[in-house]
C-alpha cells in the first residue's frame, strides 16, 4: 500500500514548492502507515531522483514512453492513473500547481472519484478523511470530508517547508512504461517559446510590485529600476492590469501569479484580498504607502509612510551608493 | 495609542462633509479642545460623502434649505473647490413646466439667476440631448459641482491649524456614558474620552450611535442608485471634470452629470430600498466602501432606457461602475440638526447632503455657541418629532412615500398618504361622521374642512370666487370659505385637539415661566396670557398661550406642529433642582372651540355657570360644567369671534361635542375646519403663525407684537428685545391684498404663501438692511373682507398702507397693495366681535 | 462557430470575508454577486471569436435562480443565448457539477444536432477553486481539454491554445470540438453598454432541470484562516528611510 505522489521537475530540477508538498505527503504517509512513492516523468527524470530518498520516498517510479515527448495533461494523467492502479496506491497526490491540479483532475475524471484540490491539512481516518483546503485563493479555508476508495488530492504549494526525513528511505528506482495511445497526443505541448531567460515572477527572491499608487505606466520605470538592482522581478496589482499600465503576466494575485519571495516590496498597493492571497506566503513584506491605514501596511513587516515616487528612487540610489563604495574598496 | 486623548470639550463623531464642517465652524467660533473621531480611514472614511455626486442646484422652495444651500455654496467657493457648470432641469410634461415656473419663482425669491428655455435652447446648452423628448427646460447658470472630500480636508485642517482639533480615524465608538441625563464620556476601541459635548455627524450610522446614548436620530439609510458610463468622446473633448451643464431629467427622476470623460447617471426612480444602520458592511467587508453597495441592476434598468431616450449617445457607452449608494432619509425629508431631546449636550447633525453640508455644520456650531443659529433651523430641528414619529415603521413608511418625490412635483399643501391615523382624537368618529377631510397636524388627524358643509356653498355662492386652475384648487375646498362665512354669521365648532398642552408646576414655576416668556405671566390665577418665547438673540423661538391655573401651576398651550420642539425648549431650561416640574398633558385633554355671534347663546343653553362678560372677561379662564361634564372655559379667539376654547378630559370630548352640537342646531352651528382656523379667519385678523411669520430671524418689534411695556423679570432674549425696541425695525410684518388675480393666460390664480417674492413695480426684489428678502409668508382668502390676503415683511420704505407692489406667482406678476402695516386686523380692527 | 461558456455565480467580497454564524457559507447578505474573473474573460474571448468568425455564444450556468443575473450580464457583453440549470441546493461539489453540466450540454447539442465547436471554462472558480469541473466535463464529452490558457487562435478544425509558463509559453493544438480553460489576462473584458444591458433585459432565458448526483466529497465547514498577527515596524515617513531599507536588504542577504 502506498501514497503515490507526482513529482514535477524541470529538466531534472525540483523546486521548493514541490519539495514542500512532498514533505507534507511524507508526513501523511507515515500517519497512514503506508509507503511514500514518487512518480517522475521523463525526460530528465533520472537526474531528479537523487536525494528523494532523504525526503522519505521509498520507491521512485520513473515513467517513460515514446509519446511522452513533452507535458500533456492526458498523457501524464493516463500514466499516473495506470501506475496508481498497478501499484495499488491508496492515495494519489500532486502539488497544487497548474500542472498538478490539471493532471489530478484528469485522474479524478478517469477514476470518477472526487479530487480535493489545494489541501493544507489532512486528517486521515480509516474510512473518511477530513481535509482542510484552500478557498478564495487562501483567504478562506474549507473543511471537507472525503470518502473514496482511492483518495485524490493536491497539496497547496508553499504551505509546508521542505524538510528531509529523520532517516532516509530506501529510494529504490524502477521504470514504468504506461500503455498510451495516440489519443493522448491531442493535448501534448506542441511548441514552446521562451520570452525571457531572466528572473521569473513566480520564483524571484525579491518582487518589487506596484499598485494604484504608481499612477501611470510610465511611473513603473522606478519600480523596474529597483527590481533590476535587486535581481528581482516586477509585479503589479489587478488595478494596474485593468488600467492597462502593465501586462497581466506581471499581475500578482488570486487570478494572476502567486508568489512566495524572500521579500515582497509593495509600492502603493492597498492590499485588497485578491492581491493579498497572491503574496501572503512572502517571507517578508515591505510596504511603501502614503496611507498608514492601508491593509498592506498593517500586515507588512516594515513600512514607509511616504510617497513611493520619492522613496523608491531613494532606495535605488542608496543601493547604488553602497555598491559603488564596495567596488571602490575591492 | 498613547496619544489618544482622555478628555475633550467636544467630541465630534464623523469625518464626512458634516463632521468636518462642524469642527471647522466650532473652531472658528472659538471652541478649543475638539476631538474628531471616525471609524474609517481618512480622507474618505467610507460614508455617503465618499460617493456623493457632489452637485449643487441652489434653488429650493423651502427657505431654510435654500439658505443653507446658498451658504454652503459660498463656503465651497471660498475653499476654491466650487466648479460652476450650470444646471438644466428638463420637462417632458406640461405639469412639469408648471413646476419649472414655480421654480423660477423660488429662484426669484432667493435672488438666483435662472431662466426658462425652449427645447431648442436646451439642446444648444447641452448638445447631446434629444430635444424632441422634452417640452422645455429651466436653466440655472450657478449650478456647480464641488469636491466634497477635499472640502472636508480643508475644513478639518483649518481647525487643526488653529490648534483646536485632534483627529482620530480608525476609531470606533462603542458606547456613551451619561450623567443625570447629560452626556459625559465617549467609549471607543482606543479608549475613553470624558467630554462635555458630543456631536453625532455619522450620516447613515447616526441612529446606531444615538441609540447607544439612549437618544434617537430618526433616519434610515436608503439606496440612491448611480452608474458611471463612458468613455464618451464629446465629454473627454472638454478636457474638463465638467464641461457641460448637469441635466436633471425631472419627469424620470434621473440626472446626468459629466465626470471627466464619462457620464454619471443617477436615479431616484427605483423602488425605495432601505438598510438598517447595523447591517451596513464594515470598511473591510465592503468591496468598494460601506456605503457603496452592489448595484441591483434590475432596479436601474428602466432608467437606462429613459437616459438613452434623452441622450441617445449614451446607448453605446459602457457601464463602468454602478452602485447602490447609501444616503440618509428622514420621515419628512429634512435634516436632523440640534440637541437631541433625550440627552443633554448630545447634538445631532445628520441626514444632510453635500449641497447643504457646510452651511448646516455652521448652523450647528452657531447653535451650540449662541443658543440659536442665524438661519432659522425650525424645519431641521431634531426636536420636532413626537415619539411615535421616531419608530422604525413610521420612518420607513414616510421615507418610502417621499423617496420617489425627490424630483417629484410636491404641492405645498400636499398631505401624507402613509401612516395616517397615528394620532386620532376621541372626536374622530364624530367629526368623521360630519364628513371631515383631515389634514395632518403634528401627527394628529385634524379636520381641515367638512364635506357636510357643502350645502353652504349655495348660500354663499356669490362670495366664494372660483379657482379655475387645478393647482390652486388642489388640497383645498371652497367649503372652507363657506364654513368661514357661516361661522362669522352664526356659530362654529372647531376640533382643536391637536393643541400641545403642557403643565409647569412647583415652587419655582413662576420664576421659570417668567424666564422663558416675553410677556408678564405673573398675573392672577384665572388669567390667560399670549406670549412670544425668544431665542437668546431675540428672534421668535415660539409663541403660545399660558394659563395661570394656580399660584404655582401654569398650563401652556401651543400648536400641534410645534409641540415637540417647544417641549424640548421647556425641558432644556428646567433648573437642575426639582422646584419645577414639567409634564406634557396633551393626551389627557381635548379642546373644542366655540366661536361666532351666536356662541354665547349656544353656551348658555348647556351651562349654569356665569359666562357673561362680567362672569368671564376676555383673556380669562374658569372651570365650569357643561351638562355633566367638567370643563375649563378659556375666553380667547384666534378667529376673531366671541367664544371660548373649551377644555375637557379626552374621554368626555365626544359627549361635550354632542351637547354643544345639539344646543346649536337651531342657531345654525357648523363644524369648522383648520382651513378657517389656521388660514382664512387668522389672516383676516392678521394673526401671525409660528413657522410662517414668526421665526428666529424676526423679532417681536418687527412682527408688531411688542407690548407697550417690558416686564421687570429677566427672560431669554430680553437684552436683544430691549435693543430691538430702541431701534427702528428693519422690516415690519404687513398684510397685503391681491388687486388682480387674472394671469396672462386669462384665468385667475391664487398664490399659496409659498415664499412668493414681493417685488417693486419695476419687478425688483425687496431686501431689507439685514439682507432679508420680502416674501409671502402666508396667503389665503379673506371671505368676510372679499379680499385675498397675504402676509409678509416689508422694509419701512415700502411699509406704507396703500402702497402698490407686485408679487410673483408661478413666474407671473400680480399687482398687490399694502393693506395694513403691523398687526392691527383688517377685519374688525377694534376686536368688537370678540369683546362686545 | 458555436461556442459555449460555462460560468458560476460567486459573491464579490471586499478586503475581509465574513462567514455566516453556522460557518456553512460566506455571509453574502451585503455583497454583490459576479461571474468569476477567469470566466468573464472566457465570455469575452468567446464573444470576440464569435465576432471574428461569425458564430454564436451560449452561456450556461448551474446555480440558484438568482444566477439569472449573471447570465443576463453575459448577454449585456455580447452573449447570444443563456441557459440556467436552477438549483436550490447551495453547494455542488465538482463531480456532480460536471455531470450536470455535461448532461445539459448533451441535451443542448442533441437539440441543435451538432456539438459546440468550442467550450470555454474559467480556469478555476473564484470561490471554491476546485480546478476540475471543465476537465471532468470534457472527459465526459470525450473531448480534449487544456487549462491555464491565456491565448487562443482558431485554425481550420483545431484550436491553438497558449499557456504561460515561467519565462515563456507552451502551445497546445486541440482538434475541434474541444474544451479550453482560460485564465484572466487572455483579454480585457469589455463593460456592458447601455444598449447591451437593455438587450440583456429582454433576452429569453432557457431553463433546464439539472441532473442531481453526489460524490464522496462534502463540505463540513468553512473557516477563516488565523490572522498572521504581524506587527508592522514603521521605518520612516520620508525618503530618508531608504537607508534603513537597504540595511534590511543586507541583513536578509538580498544584495
Amino acid at each position: 500500500m502506498s501514497l503515490l505522489f507526482l513529482v514535477e521537475h524541470k529538466g531534472g530540477q525540483i523546486d521548493d514548492a514541490v519539495m514542500g508538498s512532498l514533505t507534507g505527503a511524507r508526513q501523511l504517509a507515515s500517519q497512514l502507515g503506508v509507503e511514500l512513492h514518487a512518480m517522475l516523468i521523463d525526460p530528465d527524470a533520472e537526474s531528479a531522483v537523487n536525494g528523494l530518498d532523504t525526503y522519505g520516498v521509498e520507491h521512485i517510479h520513473v515513467v517513460s514512453h515514446e509519446l511522452l515527448t513533452d507535458y500533456g495533461p492526458d498523457a501524464w494523467a493516463e500514466s499516473l492513473h495506470q501506475l496508481a492502479r498497478s501499484s495499488g496506491a491508496v492515495a494519489v497526490m500532486a502539488t497544487g500547481t497548474d500542472r498538478g491540479n490539471e493532471v489530478m483532475a484528469q485522474v479524478g475524471a478517469r477514476m470518477d472519484l472526487a479530487m480535493v484540490a489545494n489541501c493544507l491539512d489532512i486528517e486521515p481516518d480509516a474510512e473518511d478523511w477530513v481535509m482542510t483546503r484552500v478557498r478564495w485563493g487562501g483567504s478562506l479555508h474549507e473543511k471537507a470530508r472525503l470518502s473514496a476508495p482511492v483518495k485524490l488530492a493536491t497539496l497547496a504549494p508553499h504551505h509546508t517547508n521542505p524538510t528531509s526525513a529523520g532517516k532516509p528511505a530506501s529510494g529504490t528506482v524502477s521504470r514504468f512504461t504506461p500503455d498510451l495511445d495516440q489519443s493522448v497526443t491531442t493535448t501534448l505541448v506542441v511548441e514552446r517559446t521562451t520570452v525571457s531567460a531572466g528572473i521569473t515572477l513566480a520564483t524571484a527572491p525579491v518582487v518589487v510590485s506596484g499598485g494604484r499608487g504608481v499612477g501611470s505606466a510610465e511611473a513603473f520605470d522606478i519600480i523596474e529600476e529597483l527590481a533590476d538592482l535587486l535581481g528581482g522581478a516586477v509585479g503589479c496589482s489587478r488595478v494596474v492590469t485593468n488600467n492597462g499600465w502593465k501586462n497581466h503576466k506581471f499581475q500578482v494575485g488570486q487570478t494572476g501569479t502567486v508568489v512566495a519571495p524572500d521579500l515582497y516590496i509593495a509600492c502603493g498597493i492597498s492590499g485588497a484580498i485578491q492581491h493579498w492571497v497572491g503574496m501572503m506566503n512572502a517571507k517578508n513584506v515591505l510596504a511603501i504607502n502614503t496611507d498608514l491605514d492601508a491593509p498592506m501596511v498593517t500586515k507588512a513587516n516594515w513600512a514607509i509612510i511616504a510617497d513611493l515616487h520619492q522613496v523608491v528612487p531613494a532606495i535605488s540610489a542608496e543601493i547604488s551608493r553602497r555598491q559603488a563604495l564596495a567596488d571602490e574598496s575591492t | 495609542m498613547s496619544d489618544f486623548p482622555s478628555s475633550a470639550q467636544v467630541v465630534v463623531i464623523g469625518a464626512g462633509i458634516v463632521g468636518n464642517s462642524v469642527v471647522k465652524h466650532l473652531a472658528a467660533l472659538g471652541w478649543r479642545d475638539l476631538v474628531q473621531l471616525d471609524k474609517g480611514p481618512l480622507p474618505n472614511p467610507g460614508g455617503s460623502t465618499g460617493h456623493a455626486s457632489n452637485f449643487i442646484f441652489p434653488v429650493d422652495h423651502n427657505k431654510e434649505m435654500a439658505h443653507l444651500t446658498l451658504d454652503s455654496q459660498e463656503q465651497y467657493e471660498e475653499m476654491g473647490i466650487n466648479t460652476v457648470s450650470g444646471g438644466l432641469e428638463v420637462a417632458r410634461t406640461k405639469a412639469r413646466m408648471h413646476e419649472l415656473n414655480r421654480r423660477m419663482t423660488s429662484a426669484k425669491t432667493w435672488g438666483i439667476e435662472s431662466w426658462l428655455v425652449s427645447p431648442a435652447e436646451a439642446q444648444e446648452l447641452v448638445p447631446f440631448i434629444d430635444e424632441t423628448v422634452i417640452v422645455g427646460g429651466w436653466y440655472t447658470p450657478s449650478v456647480s459641482v464641488v469636491d466634497s472630500l477635499r472640502a472636508g480636508t480643508i475644513m478639518r485642517e483649518y481647525a487643526q491649524q488653529l490648534g483646536a482639533l485632534t483627529v482620530h480615524p480608525l476609531t470606533e465608538v462603542l458606547d456613551f456614558e451619561t450623567d443625570r441625563g447629560r452626556i459625559s464620556a465617549v467609549v471607543t476601541n482606543r479608549g475613553r474620552i470624558t467630554c462635555e459635548y458630543v456631536v453625532i455627524a455619522c450620516g447613515v450610522w447616526s441612529p446606531r450611535l444615538a441609540a447607544m446614548a439612549g437618544a434617537s436620530i430618526p433616519l434610515t439609510p436608503a439606496v440612491h442608485q448611480m452608474i458611471d458610463v463612458g468613455p464618451l468622446e464629446i465629454l473627454s473633448a472638454t478636457n474638463n471634470e465638467i464641461g457641460y451643464p448637469i441635466v436633471r431629467d425631472m419627469d424620470t427622476f434621473c440626472y446626468e452629470r459629466q465626470t471627466g470623460g464619462s457620464m454619471e447617471v443617477g436615479s431616484y426612480a427605483h423602488r425605495p430600498i432601505f438598510h438598517h444602520p447595523d447591517t451596513i458592511p464594515s470598511n473591510d467587508q465592503a468591496r468598494l466602501s460601506p456605503t457603496e453597495l452592489p448595484l441591483t441592476m434590475d432596479d436601474f434598468d428602466p432608467q437606462l432606457e429613459q437616459a438613452v431616450e434623452l441622450m441617445p449617445f449614451l446607448g453605446d457607452a459602457e457601464i463602468k461602475y454602478g452602485i447602490n449608494g447609501l444616503l440618509s432619509l428622514t420621515p419628512d425629508a429634512m435634516p436632523l440638526v440640534g440637541e437631541t431631546p433625550e440627552v443633554k449636550n448630545l447634538w445631532s447633525c445628520a441626514a444632510i447632503w453635500i449641497k447643504e453640508g457646510p452651511g448646516t455644520g455652521k448652523a450647528l456650531a452657531e447653535w451650540m455657541t449662541q443658543g440659536y443659529p442665524e438661519i432659522d433651523p425650525h424645519a431641521s430641528d431634531i426636536a420636532r418629532f413626537y415619539p411615535y414619529m421616531k419608530t422604525a415603521n413610521h420612518i420607513l413608511s414616510r421615507c418610502a412615500e417621499h423617496f420617489n418625490k425627490t424630483y417629484g412635483i410636491v404641492h405645498p399643501r400636499e398631505q401624507w398618504d402613509s401612516r395616517r391615523n397615528s394620532r386620532v382624537s376621541t372626536l374622530g368618529a364624530t367629526t368623521s361622521a360630519l364628513g371631515a377631510v383631515y389634514f395632518e397636524a403634528g401627527g394628529w388627524e385634524r379636520p381641515h374642512w367638512y364635506e357636510s358643509n357643502a350645502s353652504l356653498l349655495e348660500e354663499y355662492r356669490d362670495r366664494i370666487p372660483e379657482r379655475p386652475h387645478e393647482w390652486d384648487r388642489r388640497w383645498w375646498s371652497p367649503i372652507q370659505n363657506a364654513e368661514h362665512l357661516a361661522m362669522r354669521d352664526k356659530v362654529g365648532m372647531i376640533d382643536l385637539t391637536a393643541f400641545a398642552i403642557f403643565e409647569v408646576s412647583g415652587s419655582g414655576a413662576l420664576q421659570f415661566m417668567q424666564y422663558l416668556t416675553v410677556n408678564q405671566v405673573d398675573r392672577p390665577v384665572g388669567s390667560g396670557i399670549y406670549t412670544p418665547l425668544l431665542t437668546q438673540e431675540g428672534g421668535f423661538r415660539s409663541d403660545l398661550t399660558v394659563l395661570r391655573m394656580a399660584e404655582d401651576r401654569f398650563r401652556v398651550i401651543t400648536g400641534g406642529f410645534d409641540g415637540a420642539r417647544d417641549a424640548h425648549w421647556f425641558r432644556k431650561w428646567l433648573p437642575d433642582s426639582d422646584c419645577v416640574s414639567f409634564a406634557d398633558i396633551t393626551s389627557s385633554l381635548s379642546t373644542i372651540g366655540v366661536w361666532g355671534p351666536h356662541a354665547r347663546r349656544l353656551i348658555e343653553r348647556v351651562t349654569k355657570d356665569d359666562l357673561s362678560d362680567q362672569g368671564l372677561p376676555y383673556g380669562q379662564w374658569k372651570h365650569a360644567t357643561i351638562d355633566s361634564i367638567p370643563v375649563t372655559m378659556f375666553r380667547i379667539s384666534y378667529v376673531g369671534e366671541l367664544g371660548w376654547e373649551v377644555y375637557t378630559a379626552m374621554e368626555h370630548a365626544p359627549m361635550l361635542w354632542n351637547t354643544l352640537w345639539e344646543a346649536g342646531q337651531d342657531l345654525g352651528v357648523v363644524p369648522v375646519g383648520a382651513g378657517v382656523y389656521g388660514t382664512t379667519a387668522r389672516l383676516e385678523k392678521g394673526y401671525r403663525l409660528m413657522g410662517a411669520e414668526l421665526e428666529s430671524e424676526y423679532n417681536p418689534v418687527e412682527a408688531d407684537l411688542a407690548r407697550p411695556l417690558v416686564k421687570k423679570a429677566d427672560f431669554v432674549g430680553k437684552e436683544a428685545y430691549l435693543r430691538a425696541r430702541e431701534e427702528e425695525p428693519d422690516a415690519i410684518c404687513c398684510t397685503l391684498t391681491v388687486k388682480d388675480h387674472v394671469s396672462a393666460s386669462g384665468i385667475p390664480r391664487f398664490p399659496m404663501g409659498g415664499n412668493e417674492p414681493i417685488l417693486t413695480l419695476e419687478g425688483e426684489r425687496i431686501v431689507d438692511r439685514l439682507g432679508r428678502v420680502s416674501r409671502v409668508t402666508s396667503a389665503g382668502a379673506g371671505p368676510s373682507l372679499d379680499a385675498y390676503l397675504l402676509l409678509g415683511y416689508l422694509p419701512p420704505d415700502y411699509a406704507e398702507e396703500g402702497r402698490s407692489l407686485q408679487i410673483m406667482y408661478q413666474n407671473e406678476l400680480f399687482p398687490v397693495e399694502v393693506a395694513r402695516v403691523g398687526s392691527r386686523p383688517l377685519f374688525d380692527p377694534d376686536d368688537r366681535r370678540m369683546k362686545p | 462557430m458555436r461556442i459555449l461558456v460555462c460560468v458560476k455565480r460567486v459573491p464579490a467580497p471586499g478586503a475581509k470575508i465574513v462567514l455566516t454564524s453556522d460557518g456553512q457559507d460566506i455571509d453574502s447578505s451585503l455583497l454583490g454577486f459576479t461571474i468569476s474573473p477567469h470566466e468573464e474573460c472566457a465570455i469575452e474571448e468567446a464573444v470576440q471569436i464569435a465576432e471574428r468568425e461569425t458564430g454564436s455564444v451560449t452561456v450556461l450556468t448551474l446555480g440558484p435562480p438568482e444566477a439569472e443575473e449573471q447570465l443576463r450580464a453575459a448577454v449585456s457583453v455580447g452573449a447570444d443565448s443563456i441557459v440556467l440549470l436552477p438549483s436550490a441546493q447551495p453547494d455542488w461539489d465538482p463531480l456532480p457539477t460536471a455531470k450536470a453540466l455535461a448532461a445539459a450540454i448533451q441535451n443542448l447539442e442533441s437539440e441543435s444536432g451538432a456539438p459546440f465547436d468550442l467550450i470555454l471554462f474559467g480556469n478555476e472558480s473564484a470561490d471554491s477553486g476546485g480546478y476540475q469541473v471543465g476537465i471532468r466535463v470534457a472527459r465526459h464529452l470525450k473531448r480534449p481539454m487544456v487549462t491555464g490558457i491565456k491565448g487562443i487562435d482558431l485554425e481550420e478544425g483545431s484550436v491553438s491554445a497558449r499557456r504561460e509558463t515561467p519565462g515563456g509559453w507552451e502551445v497546445y493544438r486541440l482538434p475541434l470540438p474541444a474544451v479550453v480553460g482560460v485564465k484572466e489576462g487572455i483579454n480585457l473584458p469589455r463593460y456592458p453598454t447601455l444598449k447591451g444591458r437593455m438587450a440583456a433585459r429582454k433576452s429569453s432565458l432557457t431553463e433546464m432541470e439539472p441532473l442531481v448526483g453526489s460524490s464522496g466529497q462534502s463540505k463540513v465547514t468553512l473557516l477563516s484562516p488565523p490572522d498572521a498577527g504581524t506587527s508592522v515596524e514603521i521605518l520612516g515617513e520620508s525618503p530618508e528611510a531608504a537607508v534603513r531599507v537597504v540595511d534590511i536588504l543586507e541583513e536578509l542577504g538580498l544584495l
